[in-house]
């Protein structure tokens, strides 16, 4: 086996998952918020409400693409790279990747179209169906792609063959394995509070910029309420992730906290640096004391010493993750009470220095998101299957001259399309709202498409 | 019940759709570079924009149902094809993002920018696919249950061949997609367009079927052919195949050349998709039962009957619930395209 093939590989996947995720985390928050933006206009019938979704619903689109074509990758990567993982695991984990298809991506997909393109086909009770359909459809997705990662991560209900490969001798164990419950709340959380911050970020963005209109005050309203109120929330989940993964990757733990004895009592470390040669995490600032608070009953708590250097996942990464990720998060429970704050004195409107915080704050989610999986991914090394398969022993028999070659060819395909995409999202965020509702002489609404929505409109900032 | 069987012909079913869906709109991908101006180029994406996503999401099954039902011929062929997967993929990204980009992009380099991405991602996907089926069709070197060969063993002229003739297939679809779903001068561009194409896809069908036929003696076998004699019995079982292809080429031949405006716009698409469907019979006939030709079969490479037996399960109850939905947004959408249809915010 070739060492630098494997080494491509992880970079390559760990390169294009990443960047997947960047995209379900944002439509699975926006989907939900354009179905209780239509939802609440059905409802209340007021037209914020219809202009709110009919904006959000480009960028959506934009978002929802590049998320697909993206997802068409992941599910070829197995194959590609990880044949042997593939070959080992498929007859556990392909059954679930197989249910994502059959019950997410066929319903996203198809109701995306009606979504999009059905304003003036269907009524708007079924419109809003097919606004559900997509949302649903999104978190299905979430249940089932997690499942099969949190099988990965902390494998249950199998057995291996006299070929080495894996069967399920219990589907129930397998699909609610130990790790998944947490991981699908926090992961369904984060993509909520990931669209919160961007939603935030842009009704901001309008303000400094002076197109702020009635809806932008709402979305604020609507994005600030919901990072005070989730994020606490994300705090609880990731604790519980916390208490999983200690009992069950006790290394993972080790090195997300920079342990490296084993003691019964352990500090929590707020900044430090791992050094693997060393053995120790030297310029450490440290709260002493603190783990009987976070693992409750913990004794003798693992310090990566306990584990051959060959079992151990690289300390460094994971533990820098872990404070970016909970870094971002409190960042983000900051700026959600600050404009929580804001909206109470009334002065959401008026350009602040919360509102410059709060521009770069929208990519706090997406921080947060990518490195939470580089925790979790990262400290499962050297294991594809926690226990089970090592990340060496899963790798294809390809050379590392075509896994450059892909790898080069994604990078710079994404470089171009990520580019491209943020900045026409990022237009239409900062256009607003002034273009998004036909003059008031039209009958109570008009949906994108009708011959008053310009066809080709470009999305421009400025008149 | 034999599972392994079952699956073969759910995910061979799967993989057709994907041919026949995506396959449209990819060759109206090809043929959008064709068009004559901005309107007429609205017109073309505006026909598959509600449906792309949905005709992919085949390609997904496709991947992800043998990924599943047949681990060991998935972890077989996608490092064997490592190359045309990848080039595929990102003609793929290029291609899915420009339906959107396209419309946002102010500037006029970037619009041509991504209306170039646009046809050449769907240019590119459609070789590397071909090329793929390719070097499918003529064997993968298999030692143990690992792909044992090189690199860039699927590119010789007969992949090259094989990519010619699906690119001439998607073509022919996508120019009969756009005889349905247009009118006017497009329509007209149209019919010309799949004139051309079917003249192609004659030729190709007929080029590949005898090449197929000197690939393996078990293929010449099946079909009781070989390039000097015929086995009447055998060829005689098999021969409604080809046959269906001359006939149905007749008749598109006829809606197409000789009364084109006599026959409803309907009918060379479905006529082109019956000829698609023949020529994939032809192909499940040469090759079943292998799905690593010539080296593993359905039965050597399916996962464990538990797993097997677990996604029929969810097969049975949701393919027809997909189907049925399918079926829906295609009839939402059915008829002209307007092109104040497409939302492009
Ligand atoms: C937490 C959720 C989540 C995670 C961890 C992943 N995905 Fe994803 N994926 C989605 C949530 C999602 C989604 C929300 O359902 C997407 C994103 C945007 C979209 O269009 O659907 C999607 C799209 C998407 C598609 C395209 C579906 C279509 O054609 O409509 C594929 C094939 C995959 N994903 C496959 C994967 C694989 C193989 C992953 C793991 C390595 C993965 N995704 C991680
Ligand atoms: C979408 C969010 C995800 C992110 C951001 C993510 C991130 C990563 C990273 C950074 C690596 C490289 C680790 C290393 O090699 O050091 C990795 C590896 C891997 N992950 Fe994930 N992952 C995600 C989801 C998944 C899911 C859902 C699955 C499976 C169902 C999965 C399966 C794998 C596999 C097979 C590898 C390669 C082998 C390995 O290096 O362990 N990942 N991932
Ligand atoms: C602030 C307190 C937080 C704590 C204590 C926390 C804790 C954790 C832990 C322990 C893991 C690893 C789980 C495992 O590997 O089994 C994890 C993963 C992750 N975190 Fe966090 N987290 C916090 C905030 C956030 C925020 C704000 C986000 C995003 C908005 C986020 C997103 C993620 C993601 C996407 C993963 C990977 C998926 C998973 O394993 O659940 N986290 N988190």
């Amino acid at each position: 086996m070739d060492l630098d093939a494997l080494l491509l590989s992880r970079l390559q996947f760990a390169f294009v998952v990443a960047f997947h995720i960047l995209f379900p985390a944002f439509t699975i928050g926006l989907a939900a918020f354009l179905a209780v933006c239509e939802g609440l206009w059905l409802w209340t019938k007021r037209e914020i409400f219809l202009r709110l979704y009919l904006h959000w619903v480009k960028i959506f689109a934009l978002a929802f693409a590049m998320g697909v074509v993206s997802g068409v990758v992941m599910s070829y990567q197995f194959g590609t790279n990880w044949s042997v993982f593939a070959d080992k695991a498929g007859s556990v984990i392909g059954p679930l990747l197989a249910y994502e298809v059959l019950t997410a991506f066929f319903l996203e997909a198809s109701f995306l179209g009606v979504m999009l393109f059905g304003w003036k086909r269907v009524g708007r009770g079924l419109h809003f169906f097919a606004t559900c359909a997509v949302a649903v459809g999104t978190t299905i997705s979430a249940f089932w792609i997690l499942s099969a990662n949190s099988w990965m991560q902390t494998p249950a209900g199998f057995a291996i063959d006299e070929a080495g490969r894996f069967y399920a001798t219990n589907w129930v164990e397998v699909i609610f394995n130990p790790s998944f419950p947490s991981r699908l709340v926090h992961m369904l959380l984060a993509a909520y509070i990931t669209t919160a911050a961007a939603v935030l970020a842009a009704g901001a963005a309008q303000v400094i910029v002076r197109r702020t209109a009635d809806p932008t005050i709402a979305q604020m309203k609507m994005a600030a309420g919901t990072l005070a109120l989730l994020m606490p929330l994300q705090i609880i989940a990731g604790h519980w992730s916390g208490e999983i993964a200690h009992e069950h990757q006790p290394a993972k733990i080790a090195a997300m906290e920079g342990w490296w004895e084993t003691k019964d009592v352990q500090p929590t470390i707020i900044f430090g640096m791992p050094d693997e040669e060393a053995g120790e995490t030297k310029f450490k600032i440290e709260i002493p004391g603190t783990s009987p608070y976070l693992f409750a009953g913990g004794k003798a708590l693992k310090g990566l010493n306990e584990f051959h250097p060959d079992d151990r996942p690289p300390v460094f990464v994971v533990f820098w993750g872990f404070r970016v990720m909970v870094g971002a998060g409190l960042g983000m429970l900051g700026l959600g009470v600050w404009a929580l704050v804001l909206w109470h004195a009334g002065r959401l409107g008026k350009p602040s220095l919360f509102h410059y915080l709060a521009v770069p704050g929208g990519a706090l989610g997406f921080i947060a998101v990518v490195t939470g999986w580089i925790v979790a991914e990262v400290g499962r090394q050297p294991y594809t299957v926690y226990g089970a398969l090592r990340t060496s022993e899963s790798v294809a028999p390809v050379e590392a001259g075509p896994v450059a070659f892909s790898l080069a060819l994604f990078m710079i395909v994404y470089a171009i399309v990520f580019t491209a995409g943020a900045v026409y999202m990022a237009r239409v965020a900062l256009r607003g709202f002034d273009d998004a509702l036909p003059p008031a002489s039209d009958k109570a609404w008009r949906a994108p498409g009708t011959p008053l929505a310009a066809v080709d409109e470009p999305a421009e900032t400025t008149a | 019940m034999d599972l392994a069987l079952i699956w073969a012909f759910l995910i061979a079913l799967a993989v057709m759709l994907y041919v026949l869906l995506d396959g449209f709109d990819l060759g109206v991908g090809i043929l959008f570079g064709f068009a004559a101006d901005d309107q007429e180029r609205n017109t073309i994406t505006a026909s598959v924009e509600p449906v792309w996503d949905g005709n992919e999401t085949w390609l997904v099954l496709g991947g992800g149902g043998l990924l599943a039902a047949f681990p060991l011929a998935y972890a077989i062929l996608m490092p064997a094809f490592y190359i045309p997967v990848t080039i595929m993929l990102a003609a793929l990204i290029f291609r899915g993002v420009a339906f959107e980009f396209r419309h946002k992009a102010v500037r006029s380099t970037t619009r041509l920018f991504w209306n170039g991405a646009f046809a050449g991602g769907s240019l590119a996907a459609t070789l590397a696919q071909g090329l793929i089926l390719g070097g499918f069709v003529q064997g993968v070197a298999v030692e143990g249950d690992q792909f044992a060969g090189g690199a860039f063993d699927w590119l010789t002229p007969f992949s090259i061949l094989v990519a010619a003739s699906v690119m001439c297939g998607y073509v022919l679809l996508g120019a009969c997609w756009l005889i349905l779903k247009t009118e006017d001068r497009l329509q007209g561009d149209a019919r010309k367009w799949a004139r051309r194409a079917l003249i192609a896809v004659a030729l190709a069908m007929a080029a590949v079927s005898l090449a197929t036929l000197s690939i393996d003696p078990r293929v010449t076998e099946r079909w009781g052919v070989s390039m000097s004699a015929i086995n009447l019995a055998k060829f005689w079982k098999v021969a409604p195949v080809p046959a269906a292809a001359a006939g149905l080429i007749f008749l598109l031949w006829r809606d197409l050349f000789r009364n084109p405006e006599g026959a409803p716009d309907w009918r060379p698409f479905a006529l082109a998709a019956g000829l698609f469907l023949t020529g994939y019979l032809g192909l499940a006939i040469s090759l079943f039962p292998y799905n690593v030709p010539f080296a593993k079969s359905v039965w050597e490479t399916a996962a464990r009957d538990n797993a097997l037996g677990l996604m029929l399960a969810g097969a049975v109850v949701m393919l027809p619930v997909i189907l049925g939905y399918t079926l829906y947004v295609y009839r939402l959408f059915w008829g002209k395209v307007r092109v104040g249809d497409g939302y492009h915010g």
